[in-house]
């Protein structure tokens, strides 16, 4: 009963959001970006050799065009494709919590 | 009468625990916003200072008498804390958004620098009163000082080297030299304090400047050293402070290449590449020069690789813990202290014999700083 429960639940949420990360890797998503991206965009993402992912500064950029710089890098600069460590969903989940602000 | 009295009072207060700082260190806890104050004769943490902002990025110099480390915090925060006393002597946020920074030969300056505004800022050591800046227009990297109380960086954006020279701190001097290269991540100086090295992330080479003649301007060394292959992706910048300078020789990572450059110093030509795990950050001689050991960007972040000098090959592989950001050397070089970030732990080896002597929880720990580099030209 109590699977079936379980089972109706995530039923529910893949309705609402497609292929949204379960909450365990959504806290290592959070992790990694706090950390790893943090090393160059600051562990509070108010910037440093890379800018500021802060919800003010990703507000007017392009979702779409955020989560290519994410899995492909940006030619030019230091930023690297992150494709091997993330999905099209993973990177598409950062870039709509960085637009939120991302959770604690 | 009264001086009886304060006599009584003075030993009263001094006889405790007087000590020196010579064993001692700051290792950051970079979450935390802390640092914890280790001992690497017992191999224990003695205490912690919390309160210090965002210390991603951050970095420490210590002051001429190895009591007081300034620790740089990515916030702009710039804190002098007293090693001994366990607390933070003054505090103030000088910029927006800062880098790091560094001590002048004299130990009477601090300077820091700075990405938003991009430029330097100089400071009293002892009461950090602001005395002047220098505005760069650009994000300021890979700061060390140098003899004549002299601080050389570059300009990421603007691909300069500018040296700084702070005799006169109301009214320091500059020398900028231009066209060095395309975007310079980081650089340091040698240890005999006569050359200054930027690594560049937007071509293959490094920049080098002799600052017995910076009227020469800056020579391109290792140029090309990618031989036109596509580099590897860097998920994280290497880093070019804390040299490994082994003998005529200069270890350096290689940017988008799994490999540790080696340049002979006496006429800055290529010695050698030594094929390494994966992307080195920090390449760091052991005190001695006999060993260099590395460590790696991401995804090869749990190891770290000793080089023998002598076979100019990777002779030992360990596994540290998991997202290992920093090591840092006893100043004889009989211990080696590692921190793994992931694992929640600092953990130290014997060099000689490659085993982990002790394992101290930090949180989060990242750079490790101990108080040897206070008398270290260029840290």
């Amino acid at each position: 009963m109590r699977r079936l429960a379980g089972s109706l639940a995530l039923l529910a949420s893949a309705a609402t959001a497609a292929a949204d990360p379960v909450p365990a890797r959504r806290a290592e998503l959070v992790e990694l970006v706090r950390q790893d991206c943090g090393s160059c965009h600051g562990l509070t993402l108010k910037g440093g050799l890379g800018p500021s992912l802060e919800p003010a500064a990703m507000a007017d950029k392009d979702a779409g065009q955020l989560e290519f710089v994410i899995l492909h890098g940006r030619r030019g600069t230091p930023m690297p494709p992150w494709r091997g460590f993330l999905t099209e969903d993973e990177a598409r989940w950062i870039v709509e919590a960085l637009k939120q602000g991302l959770p604690k | 009468m009264k001086k009886l009295l304060f006599l009584a009072l003075l030993a009263g207060c001094a006889t405790p625990d007087l000590r020196g700082t010579g064993d001692l260190g700051v290792v950051i806890e970079r979450a935390a916003g802390r640092v914890m104050l280790v001992e690497t004769t017992r191999r224990t943490a003695i205490g912690r200072v919390a309160g210090l902002g965002d210390l991603s990025h951050a970095s420490i110099v210590f002051s001429r008498d190895a009591r007081y480390a300034y620790v740089f915090g990515r916030d702009g925060g710039l804190t002098k804390v007293d090693i001994l006393a366990a607390r933070i002597e003054k505090r103030l946020i000088q910029s927006g958004n800062a880098i790091g920074g560094a001590i002048s030969q004299d130990g009477r300056l601090v300077v820091a620098a700075n990405y938003t505004p991009g430029g330097i800022r100089i400071f009293d050591a002892g009461t950090l009163e602001f005395l002047s800046e220098v505005p760069t227009g650009s994000k300021v990297v890979g700061i060390a000082d140098a003899p004549g109380n002299r601080f050389v960086f570059s300009l990421f954006d603007a691909g300069e080297i500018w040296i700084v020279d702070a005799s006169i701190p109301h009214s320091p001097q500059v020398v900028k030299i231009k066209d060095i290269g395309k975007q310079p991540y980081d650089g340091f100086v040698t240890p005999d304090g006569r050359h200054y090295i930027a690594g560049l992330y937007g071509e293959d080479g490094l920049a080098l400047v002799d600052l017995w003649h910076p009227e020469r301007g800056a020579r391109r060394v290792l140029a090309g050293y990618g031989r036109g292959e596509e580099p590897l992706p860097v998920f994280k910048m290497p880093h070019l402070r804390g040299w490994a300078a082994a003998g005529r020789y200069l270890f350096l990572p290689a940017i988008g290449r799994h490999e540790v450059l080696v340049l002979d110093r006496v006429d800055w030509s290529e010695a050698a590449r030594i094929p390494v795990r994966g992307q080195p950050v920090f390449a760091v001689a052991q005190p001695g020069g006999r060993r260099v050991w590395v460590n790696f960007a991401l995804p090869h972040n749990d190891a770290v690789q000793v080089i023998d000098v002598d076979a100019m090959k990777v002779v030992k592989d360990l596994r540290p813990g998991r997202a290992v950001l920093h090591l840092e050397f006893t100043p004889r070089g009989e211990q080696v202290w590692v921190s793994s970030r992931d694992d929640n732990a600092v953990a130290v080896y014997d060099t000689a014999s490659y085993a982990e002597l002790a394992r101290l929880p930090a949180e989060n720990p990242s750079g490790i700083f101990l108080t040897s580099r206070a008398a270290m030209t260029g840290f």
